[in-house]
């Protein structure tokens, strides 16, 4: 698999990355030798082989009952974000 | 004996007839990291003011009556823990200015356990890496060499145990993290069967791969210390709830009789001649103190690293979305608007092996490439553990390398990630598969350290344990240190 530029530029977009001119040629050209890389997995018989997204069979995600079990910690989770105003994170302008 | 070279164990039967004191035991080694780490580059946080405080209280437990097997240990945790009002960078310009406003749980039960907290260590940006070279604070380098890597993404952390600068560390195995660092640099690294140890408050990679585990020199230390950091954790939904076995009690399982499968596909093209001899002749070593050893097969084994090249990918895209410049983390100057916020703080924040696979993972779920890349990736990696299950029918553990070669150049393959990636050929298995899996010291090629890895069945911890424990008993590899450390 062979990317273009306008792949990869589409590819950081969803991504929410940006890339910058210098950056656009090497990531052209190594995402396109891992994605040559990984396509030798189209060689191997799957057959009805089920899709495996847990390592340990039968393990199921617990549930737990709907209760809070935190207290209230925003200012100190507030402590890292860049910008805080009223105890609300502050981002530009979104709707005009 | 001076205090570095003894092992966990040794130092805390030392700690236990009050030889010394916790006190002096963490002097001992802030001193040793105040000297060595600026060529190093191991610890990225330094917590002297914290270990003092913690070994005080050790001593006071102790003088008390009321200490534990741990009590007074110096360790020092993986800069990828969340350490509660400790710097947590997980080696990135994004996480730079990041404060953990709470401990994670690994870090929590070893502060229960007693021991003292010396710092935090480099590592590979986000874990992401085989080398410590994709870390924003620098390569870290090899105590053995350092014009040599240390193996990644826990460098760090196996750096400062090679050079004796800390007895032991925590760290955290991927795709091969924890063991092949631990091979690089001559020391033993244990990752367990996943969900074994929590994952709460350890960022996140590859959700179903990540586990936390522990570096030190010997399999009797990394007994000691998992015992501490095992078990079950309502925080982690995938923590699982399996009683944790006395891991220093069953070192002492004989050797005799236990079946070990060597794998050929760890002996195929690739491997380093020199390296595979001395795996071959600890294997050797092995039967003679009493195992069988058989030939197994895994032939969908070569098919791991390109599987694991979807899986981790994905996950990280997934995972990594949520730094976003908002809630934590870096934030790019005067964004013009929300996207741009987005963009900047992101493309800025994290290096470029990190985008290179937020890439990666965004192209093989995007619609259109989701079932020809993804799909197929997990029904391969369906394919690899029925492989590993049916060698386990037949055999107890699996014996072969842990890494194809000895440590590397700095700056040999940073350019080249494919070649990177074939690092880590022979412990990615274990992960896709979510099985225990140890490394050993087993010689040196060079003056270069090298591993034997010892594959387990789910939950067959001790199993490793011992059988390592019954190699160190019969060799002196992991008792090693570098002249310039000694």
């Amino acid at each position: 698999m062979s990317l273009t530029r306008r792949d990869v530029e589409a590819i950081a977009h969803l991504a929410r990355l940006e890339i910058t001119e210098g950056e656009l040629p090497v990531y052209v050209d190594s995402l396109s030798k891992i994605l040559s890389f990984v396509e030798q997995l189209n060689a191997a018989q799957t057959g009805t082989a089920e899709p495996m997204a847990h390592p340990l069979e039968g393990e199921v995600q617990r549930l737990r009952a709907d209760v809070a079990t935190e207290t209230d910690r925003h200012q100190k989770y507030q402590a890292n974000a860049p910008q805080v105003a009223s105890a609300l994170y502050v981002v530009p302008k979104v709707i005009e | 004996m001076s205090l570095h070279r003894r092992s966990v164990a040794e130092l805390a039967a030392g700690l236990a007839a009050k030889e010394f004191s916790a006190v002096e035991l963490a002097r001992h080694f802030l001193a040793r990291i105040a000297t060595s780490n600026p060529a190093l580059n191991a610890f990225l946080t330094v917590t002297a003011e914290r270990a003092l405080a913690d070994a005080a209280r050790a001593d006071a437990t102790r003088a008390a009556g009321k200490a534990g097997p741990l009590t007074g240990v110096p360790i020092a945790h993986k800069d990828i823990f969340c350490t509660d009002g400790i710097k947590t960078s997980c080696g990135s310009k994004m996480l730079d200015n990041f404060v953990a406003p709470y401990d994670a749980t690994v870090v929590e039960r070893l502060a229960a356990a007693g021991t003292v907290l010396l710092g935090k260590t480099n590592m590979d940006e986000f874990a992401m890496g085989s080398s410590n070279e994709t870390s924003y604070f620098g390569p870290v380098r090899n105590p053995w060499d350092l014009a040599k890597v240390p193996g990644g993404s826990s460098g760090g952390s196996a750096a400062a145990v090679a050079a004796r600068l800390v007895p032991a560390a925590t760290g955290t195995d991927t795709g091969g993290s924890i063991r092949q660092p631990a091979a690089l640099v001559g020391i033993s690294g244990i990752k367990p069967t996943y969900g074994r140890v929590s994952r709460y408050g350890m960022v996140a990679f590859a959700s179903s791969l990540d586990q936390g585990g522990i570096l030190a020199p010997s399999a009797e230390d990394c007994a000691l210390l998992l015992g501490a950091i095992a078990g079950f954790d309502p925080r982690d939904s995938t923590s699982v709830d399996v009683p944790v076995p006395d891991y220093v009690a069953e070192l002492q399982a004989p050797l005799k009789g236990l079946r070990i499968g060597v794998l050929k596909e760890f002996f195929a093209a690739g491997l380093d001649g020199p390296t595979g001899a001395l795996v071959e002749a600890s294997i050797a070593q092995l039967r003679e103190l009493g195992a069988q050893i058989v030939d197994v097969s895994c032939p969908n084994l070569p098919l791991s690293v390109p599987t694991y090249y979807v899986v981790a990918p994905a996950e990280c895209s997934s995972n990594l979305s949520r730094f976003d410049g908002v809630r934590f983390g870096h934030r790019c100057q005067s964004p013009r608007d929300l996207m741009d916020l987005y963009k900047r703080s992101r493309g800025e924040g994290f290096g470029a092996e990190v985008k290179r696979r937020i890439m990666t993972g965004t192209y093989v779920l995007s619609a259109g490439y989701y079932d020809a890349y993804y799909l197929k990736a997990q029904k391969v990696r369906s394919l690899i553990t029925a492989d590993f299950k049916r060698a386990f029918e037949a055999v107890d553990v699996l014996a072969g390398p842990t890494s194809p070669t000895p440590a590397f150049d700095i700056g040999a393959k940073v350019d080249d990630p494919i070649t990177m990636y074939l690092n880590d050929i022979y412990t990615i298995g274990a992960n896709l598969a979510g099985l225990p899996a140890i490394s050993v010291p087993c010689g040196f090629v060079g003056g270069l350290p090298v591993g034997l890895q010892l594959i387990g069945p789910h939950f067959g911890e001790s199993r490793l344990l011992a059988a390592a424990h019954a190699y160190q008993r019969a060799s002196d590899f992991h008792r090693r240190v570098p002249a310039a450390y000694a």
